[in-house]
Formats: structure tokens, C-alpha cells, sequence
């Protein structure tokens, strides 16, 4: 009976200890919003097109984040943005839902546009630039092709239109050896 | 022999000679999960050698003082248990507030370190072996520091063998494990260095 | 420190750090430069330099004359363009330029008149002992003057006479070890006396105390015809160092090293040690802008190669497509002939010879397809030699940075230092598994760059975004703030009064709430 009752004392003391000592970590390392959200967040493309259902990138980090979503949402983003994701999260990487689209810009057919300024009202990076009843006309280094502004044109005027590709811009393909050709489709099917 | 060529040896036979993971095959579980990117390997082995070294001066504190005198040896494991958790518990806390990213790369790794049978080994092993409380301090962060050593070489190893062409039928776990034999074969190497 | 010891001792038989020793089919060191003709149409594209492209001075049926500015250079790195022979300018579009993607530029098309009159209204400077180094400087920029070593960098801006980083030594580079090309090793031959004035001229520009003229022990009649020309002047500054035949030694850091034991780190100028170096056919120019007006209209090319039935080197108008100048060599089929721009090393293969040649055209090669590694067929696993390593003059680790370029680990490939490889490659060169290394690190650079361009598109976008945000909770604040002190207005009136009450309800703020 002795034995019972040292096993139980000594045994519901140290758990006590332990739990106060946790309580107590549990306050000194108490954390305020969720630093993780900033570093998804970073790795976005920051086109706030809201093709992967989320209102902006940012909603879309604090989802990623918080674990409600998957890592491959991002179509403006590409493969690239969902590895790094993945890679952040630590998560398998998943493929695209839809296939990655060239990069485009908005372009404003002037003669046809009325002046509504409904499209600068939808930019939500700003790269709309006009007055009412004056044509608008579209930043295109400033804009991140997301396409919310085609549907509040009351008059179609607004056409996507391909990035020019720069010069400066290129960049060497992969080699078209066999053994560079393997790595790439690898590099595919990993994904897959 | 001195006290400090005592203590050498201990470490270093802890280390190298009776690694835990690559001689006394305990702790695979995380050596496995966790050695996929040498940062996350690198936070793992710190969180590791955390707990290991607080736990097997921990438990023997407790065998010592309370489960001898009280001759309640048969709670051992739950003791041991019980002071791992905390300190699982206490680590895990402190990383997700330190470092997020981390966090999140260690996944369910962390919280299973409570689970992971090289600490318990360690702290049981210790009692077995009736260390003193600085033989066992030093055991316990011996093999902790184990554990880091062949944890960090096999993340690096796996690193470079994602960009290797491996074969379809070996990709994966297959050359994971078939490269953790190799590295435990060369640490059977180490047998001999000293005498335990 | 050992090794600038051994320098000075004159030991200096391992100068830089790797390299390799090509068979270097210098088949043209004997032969005379030859005027190539004029060819019946002119291509100038509207940038022919590393920096900002200029923009056209000229329009269609302008007619221009020989070292007349036809487009001027736009922001700070930048040259102008100039004329390459009187004639009439006939179109102004996009055509193919020396680039690797094919891609094409705006050039400017002229017809030749035939007269090659040349534009005078710049004057010799032949006073220029006395002149402010900065009207030199000016001149040299006017004259559209860029390295024409190959980089084609502005040469203005490294002539700029620095306080805080005086230039001490003036290296100037006749290397040239790139296998085939003799174009400056002809020059020097030739206009020893214009090369001598012009490195006179530039060490008034920057105050330079002395300065090496360094060639490598291959080409003995050029090092014999500089010293000649150096006696002829009694001048005992300037001296000329012999170097052992090594290849990349001709790239500006290697030949710093090979010659002062200095290493110039990694993301500094060779002036941060107190080093300007020059090419020795940018020297001659520069004498001809100073002493004659002449803007850069002309350059020496070698064209060569085992498909070149007359190999030679040639006195090229900037703006002559390439399948002219092959033409007057005898080479007027290509089928199953690659044609390089540039030396085999680090040149680039172009698609077509209709393009022009430019500022940056060191030579014209044109190589049997049998005589060229068939590479894209035969890359074999790496057997991890180390040869790559053992060669590379910067010490990078290129199996590595290849693994890591090839399998788009791009911030590791960093990690390795990928951005300071220099392209030589002597790495794909000793390959015995023929891997494209160069080629691998080139992919590399370009993924990294973009998504570093995608990155900071993402940042810009971000602050637009969250400004917008911003300004769009102030204006509705602001409303909102506006229809409170309104409110608060009326109230106090109506309590003070009563008589406006009556007025202060037609007011729209209170009709709203009624």
C-alpha cells in the first residue's frame, strides 16, 4: 500500500513539475501572427490575379501557411513558384492545375475606349493610368497580366497581348545534349 | 587512465565506435526523414543534442534520487518517458518561435523525437551500464553528437544524389538505404579504436 | 605573396591559376592586313556595345557621310554610332545581330555611294599633352569607342581619371590566346609607332606612372616591332613583358594576376587595384580619334578556319555582313560549315552569315562540321576526373556547377560561385566526357537572372498593391471622417440654432438620413 501511494505522490509531482515548466516555456515562446505566411508570401509572383480562388497573394500565403491548401494553385507562378513553395513548406511537390501560360499585358485599344475608368478601378496593382471620359491606357511594365481587367470594360477594348521578348532578356536554353534532355524530363516527371 | 583520457574515450567511442544509428541501428526513423536537405538535418541534429544531453543527466537524476531510494524501478520507463516529453515538448516550442521554416521542414519529426528510441536508448543504457552522473551527461551528448555527424553527412550525400541519374528502380528510399548500409559499413570501420 | 615574389624573380612560369594550352592554328600571323571592299549594303545595328542601346539620328534618304553619328547613345553606358561610308540611308529596321538567341536589333541600312567621303567636322587634337584629360575623355566617347578586344565595354568610362582609385599601371593586352585569331598581333606588326602614341595618350589621361605592354612568347615579331617602336621614342615607362602561351591569359583579371601577382576580387574593377587595361586595337583607335576626328568606322577581323579557302586578316568596315567578307575569302557555300563569331573558344556560333559585323567582331571563323567536336551527341556521364577543376583559372568546381545548373539548383549553383565564371571554356575544352560545362553555366546565369528579374518584378508589384490598398482605406476613412464632421456640424448648429433647422434639412446629409 506504502509502495502504491510513493509511486503515484512521486510520479504526480514530477509530471506536475513538468507541466509548470511548460506552462511557463509556453508563454516566454508564445508567438504573435505567423512569420511563415511572410516567407510564402515573398515567393509569389505578386500578380494579386486571383486564379487561385484567394482574393490576392497574401490571402493566399496565410492559406498555404495555415496548411487549408495545397502548394499548386499559383498558375501565374508556374512550376518554379510551386517548388519553392514546396520546398518551403516541406511538402511533396504537386502539379500544376492548369498549364503555365505565357507571360501577357493588358493593352487598351484607344479608339475604342470610353473613358468609363471601370478598368482603373479593378487594377490592383495601379497600372491603369486615365480620367473619365479621357482614353486609358495601360503601364506595361507595370502590369502583371491578370486579366481583372477585362471583365468590368463595358466595351471590350482591352486585349491581352504577348510580352514582347527583349533581347536583354534572353537566356541560353539547356545544352540539346541527351543527358540535359534526361535531366529536364526527370526534372518533369518528379513533379508529376 | 585520467579522468580527461576517460571522458575522450567515452566521447569518442559514443561518436564514432558505437554510433547509434549506423552501429546500434536506434534513431533510423528521423536519420531517414529528416536528411533530405542539410539545413533542416543541421536544426534536427541541434534539437537532438538538446534532448539527449538533458535527458540522460535528467534520467539519471531521477533514478538516482528517486526510483533507487524509493524502489519504484519498475516506473522506470515511465519516468524516462515522461522527462523526454517535456523536453520534446520544450524544444518544439522554442523552435516554432525561433525559427518558423524550420519548423515546418521538421514536420511530425520533432514532436517524434519523443518516440525515438536512440534517446530512450541512451537514457536506459546509461542505467544499465551504472555511469556516473558526468559519464552519462557526457554519454548522452556523445551519442547525441552521433547521431548530428552521420545525420549531416547523409543529408549531404542525398543532396548531391538528387542531381544524380539513378536508376528508376533504385530512385527513393532504395538508394537512401542502399547508401546508409554503405556509410554503416564504413563506420564498422571505426570498431577497435578504442577499448570500451 | 609567393607568387608576386616569383613575378619579380622572374619565375613566373604558372601565372594565374589553371588554364590550358590549346593547338593554337594561328595560320594567319604572317599575313598582311587587306582592305576588305565596300559591299553593296551596310547593316548598322543600333548597338554594337555592352550597355544601352542609342537611338537613330538618321531617317530614310538621309544621306550620311563616313564617321558621321547616326544614332545617339542613350544613359550613361552607352557609345554612339557612326556611319561606316558615305551613302544614303535606305531603310530603318530589325535585322539579325551577332547574338547567340538569333534574336535581331533596329539597324540602319546604307546604301554605299561609292565616294567614302568622310565627315571632318571633328579636328585632330594634336595638342592633346596640353588638353584637360576630361575633353580627351569626351572625344574618346564622341568617337563611339568601346573595347574592342571583344567585350565591347565602353571605353570612356575606364579612362576616367579617379581620385580615390588612381590608376597606377596601364596593361596593355596583346595577348590574344585565342586559338586562330592574329588580328592584334598583326596590328601590332603593323602600326607599332599608332600604338606606342595612343598608350601615351591614354597615360596623360589618367596619370598613369608606367605601363606594360604584355604579349605572349608566340608572337616574337610583334614583341620585337613594339620595342622598336618603344626605342624609337626613348621612352622608359613603358616596357614590354613577354608571357608564356597559356590560354585564358588574355582575359583581363588572369592578365593582372599573370603580371602583378594581384588577384582583383570578385565583383571589383581591375582600377579598384589600380590596374587599367586596354586592348591593343582600342589603343590604336583612340590614337586616330585624338589625333585624326576619326570615330570608330573600321576594325581588324580575322577570318579563318579550316573552311576558308584564303585565310587572312582583314581591315572590316563595322556594318559589313558576314557573307560578304567570306566571300572575298573564297567561301561562298555553307552548307555543312558552322561559322563562329568571335575565337573557338569563347565565340558564338551564328545561325546564318547574313549578318553584320560589329564593334565586338574579333574574328570570323568558319569550321567544318567534321572538325568540330560533334558534342550535343556524345555527352557521357561525368567520370569525375577533375581535369575541369585542375584547368579553371578562377577555381571554380564545374562538375559540380554543372550537376546544379543542369537539375535547375540555382541557389546552390550560386553557392558554387557560379557568377564568376568567366565563360572561358577551358573546362568544356578538357572534358574527356564532353560535357557542355560552358554551356551548362550560360543556362544557369539565365535561369538565375530571370527569376531574380521575376523577384523584383514581384517586390514592385507588391508595394503598387499594397499601395493601392493603402489609398484605398485613407479615401474611405477620409469619407468617412468628412460625413462625421459634417454630422457633428449640424448638430451643434441645430442645438445652437434652432432657426436653421429647417435650412440644414434640405442639406443632402441629412436628407440621406431621413
Amino acid at each position: 500500500m506504502e509502495q502504491l501511494l510513493y509511486a503515484t505522490l512521486s510520479l504526480g509531482a514530477f509530471a506536475l513539475i513538468a507541466g509548470i515548466v511548460l506552462a511557463i516555456a509556453s508563454k516566454v515562446f508564445h508567438i504573435e501572427g505567423d512569420p511563415l505566411s511572410d516567407k510564402i508570401d515573398a515567393l509569389l509572383p505578386q500578380t494579386q490575379c486571383g486564379q487561385c480562388g484567394f482574393p490576392g497573394c497574401r490571402p493566399y500565403a496565410n492559406a498555404i501557411a495555415s496548411g487549408e491548401v495545397d502548394v499548386n494553385h499559383c498558375v501565374p507562378g508556374g512550376e518554379r513558384t510551386m517548388l519553392s513553395i514546396a520546398d518551403l513548406m516541406g511538402v511533396e511537390p504537386k502539379a500544376l492545375e492548369e498549364e503555365e501560360s505565357v507571360p501577357v499585358v493588358a493593352f487598351v485599344r484607344e479608339d475604342e475606349c470610353i473613358g468609363c475608368t471601370l478598368c482603373i478601378k479593378a487594377c490592383p496593382v495601379d497600372a491603369i493610368i486615365g480620367a473619365p471620359k479621357q482614353y486609358h491606357t495601360v503601364i506595361a511594365d507595370h502590369c502583371t497580366g491578370c486579366v481583372l481587367c477585362l471583365e468590368p470594360c463595358p466595351v471590350d477594348c482591352i486585349d491581352m497581348i504577348q510580352k514582347p521578348e527583349l533581347l536583354e532578356h534572353w537566356s541560353w536554353p539547356l545544352p540539346d545534349t541527351q543527358r540535359a534532355q534526361l535531366g529536364a524530363e526527370r526534372r518533369e516527371s518528379h513533379h508529376d | 587512465m585520467s579522468a580527461i583520457s576517460e571522458f575522450g574515450v567515452i566521447l569518442l567511442s559514443a561518436v564514432l565506435v558505437n554510433n547509434y544509428v549506423l552501429t546500434k541501428f536506434l534513431g533510423i526513423c528521423p536519420f531517414l526523414g529528416v536528411s533530405g536537405k542539410t539545413e533542416t538535418a543541421i536544426g534536427m541534429s541541434f534539437a537532438v543534442m538538446f534532448v539527449m544531453t538533458l535527458a540522460s543527466t535528467a534520467s539519471w537524476l531521477v533514478q538516482e534520487y528517486i526510483l533507487i531510494p524509493l524502489d519504484l524501478l519498475y516506473l522506470q520507463t515511465i519516468f524516462f518517458i515522461l522527462i523526454i516529453a517535456t523536453l520534446v515538448q520544450f524544444i518544439e516550442m522554442m523552435i516554432h518561435k525561433v525559427s518558423p521554416v524550420l519548423y515546418q521542414g521538421l514536420g511530425i519529426y520533432l514532436p517524434l523525437i519523443t518516440t525515438n528510441c536512440a534517446v530512450l536508448g541512451v537514457a536506459l543504457l546509461n542505467v544499465q551500464q551504472e555511469n556516473t552522473f558526468m559519464t552519462s551527461a557526457l554519454y548522452g551528448f556523445g551519442a547525441a553528437v552521433g547521431f548530428a555527424l552521420v545525420l549531416i553527412l547523409f543529408s549531404g550525400l542525398r543532396e548531391r544524389m538528387e542531381g544524380a541519374p539513378i536508376p528508376d528502380a533504385f530512385k527513393g528510399s532504395a538508394v537512401s538505404l542502399i547508401t546508409a548500409g554503405m556509410m554503416s559499413l564504413a563506420f564498422l570501420g571505426f570498431s577497435g579504436l578504442v577499448k570500451v | 605573396m609567393i607568387k608576386s615574389l616569383l613575378n619579380k624573380l622572374g619565375f613566373a612560369s604558372a601565372p594565374f591559376a589553371g588554364g590550358i594550352t590549346p593547338d593554337m592554328c594561328k595560320w594567319t600571323e604572317n599575313a598582311a592586313i587587306e582592305d576588305c571592299p565596300l559591299p553593296p549594303l551596310f547593316i548598322v545595328p543600333i548597338k554594337q556595345h555592352i550597355g544601352q542601346a542609342c537611338s537613330p539620328l538618321v531617317q530614310v534618304g538621309d544621306l550620311v557621310l563616313r564617321g558621321q553619328k547616326i544614332a545617339k547613345s542613350e544613359g550613361y553606358l552607352s557609345v554612339p554610332i557612326h556611319a561606316p561610308t558615305s551613302g544614303k540611308v535606305i531603310k530603318i529596321e530589325e535585322h539579325a545581330i551577332p547574338h547567340p538567341s538569333g534574336m535581331g536589333l533596329t539597324s540602319i541600312f546604307i546604301e554605299p555611294d561609292g565616294k567614302d567621303e568622310r565627315d571632318t567636322s571633328l579636328a585632330g587634337l594634336d595638342n592633346w599633352q596640353t588638353l584637360d584629360p576630361a575633353e580627351l575623355r569626351e572625344r574618346v566617347r564622341l568617337c563611339g569607342i568601346a573595347g574592342l578586344g571583344g567585350a565591347a565595354f565602353p571605353t570612356f568610362i575606364k579612362l576616367l581619371k579617379d581620385k580615390r582609385n588612381p590608376i597606377e599601371t596601364i596593361i596593355l593586352n596583346g595577348i590574344e590566346c585565342e586559338p586562330f585569331l592574329t588580328n592584334d598581333h598583326r596590328l601590332m606588326v603593323e602600326n607599332s609607332a599608332e600604338i606606342v602614341h595612343g598608350l601615351q595618350i591614354i597615360m596623360h589621361m589618367v596619370d598613369a606612372k608606367k605601363a606594360i605592354i604584355a604579349i605572349e612568347d608566340n608572337k616574337l615579331d610583334a614583341i620585337n616591332a613594339m620595342q622598336q617602336a618603344l626605342s624609337s621614342i626613348g621612352n622608359d615607362t613603358i616596357s614590354v613583358a613577354s608571357l608564356p602561351t597559356r590560354y585564358p591569359q588574355g582575359s583581363e583579371k588572369q592578365l593582372i594576376e599573370s603580371l602583378t601577382g594581384k588577384q582583383v576580387p570578385i565583383g571589383k574593377l581591375p582600377m579598384h587595384a589600380g590596374v587599367l587595361c586596354q586592348n591593343i586595337a582600342t589603343v590604336k583607335a583612340i590614337n586616330d580619334a585624338i589625333m585624326l576626328g576619326y570615330a570608330i568606322t573600321d576594325r581588324i577581323i580575322t577570318v579563318s578556319g579550316d573552311a576558308v579557302p584564303k585565310p587572312t586578316n582583314m581591315r572590316v568596315r563595322l556594318g559589313t555582313p558576314m557573307r560578304f567578307i567570306y566571300a572575298q575569302r573564297g567561301l561562298e557555300n555553307f552548307d555543312g560549315i558552322q561559322i563562329l563569331h568571335g575565337g573557338p573558344m569563347m565565340g558564338e556560333r551564328m545561325r546564318h552569315p547574313d549578318i553584320p559585323v560589329v564593334k565586338s567582331s574579333t574574328g570570323l571563323l568558319a569550321i567544318t562540321d567534321a572538325r568540330i567536336k560533334p558534342a550535343h551527341q556524345v555527352e557521357d556521364p561525368c567520370i569525375r576526373c577533375g581535369h575541369c577543376s585542375e584547368v579553371c583559372p578562377i577555381s571554380l568546381v564545374p562538375n559540380l556547377l554543372a550537376d546544379h545548373c543542369r537539375n535547375d539548383q540555382l541557389e546552390k549553383a550560386a553557392d558554387y560561385d557560379l557568377f564568376d565564371c568567366i565563360e572561358c571554356g577551358a573546362c568544356s575544352y578538357v572534358c574527356p566526357s564532353h560535357i557542355p560545362l560552358v554551356h551548362y553555366f550560360r543556362y544557369g546565369k539565365g535561369q538565375t537572372a530571370q527569376v531574380r528579374r521575376e523577384q523584383s518584378f514581384a517586390e514592385v508589384s507588391r508595394l503598387r498593391s499594397e499601395g493601392r490598398d493603402a489609398r484605398l482605406q485613407r479615401e474611405k476613412d477620409e469619407k468617412a471622417a468628412k460625413r462625421r464632421k459634417v454630422r457633428d456640424t449640424l448638430r451643434s448648429e441645430s442645438v445652437l440654432n434652432p432657426d436653421n433647422d429647417a435650412k440644414a434639412k434640405t442639406s443632402p446629409t441629412t436628407k440621406d438620413k431621413e
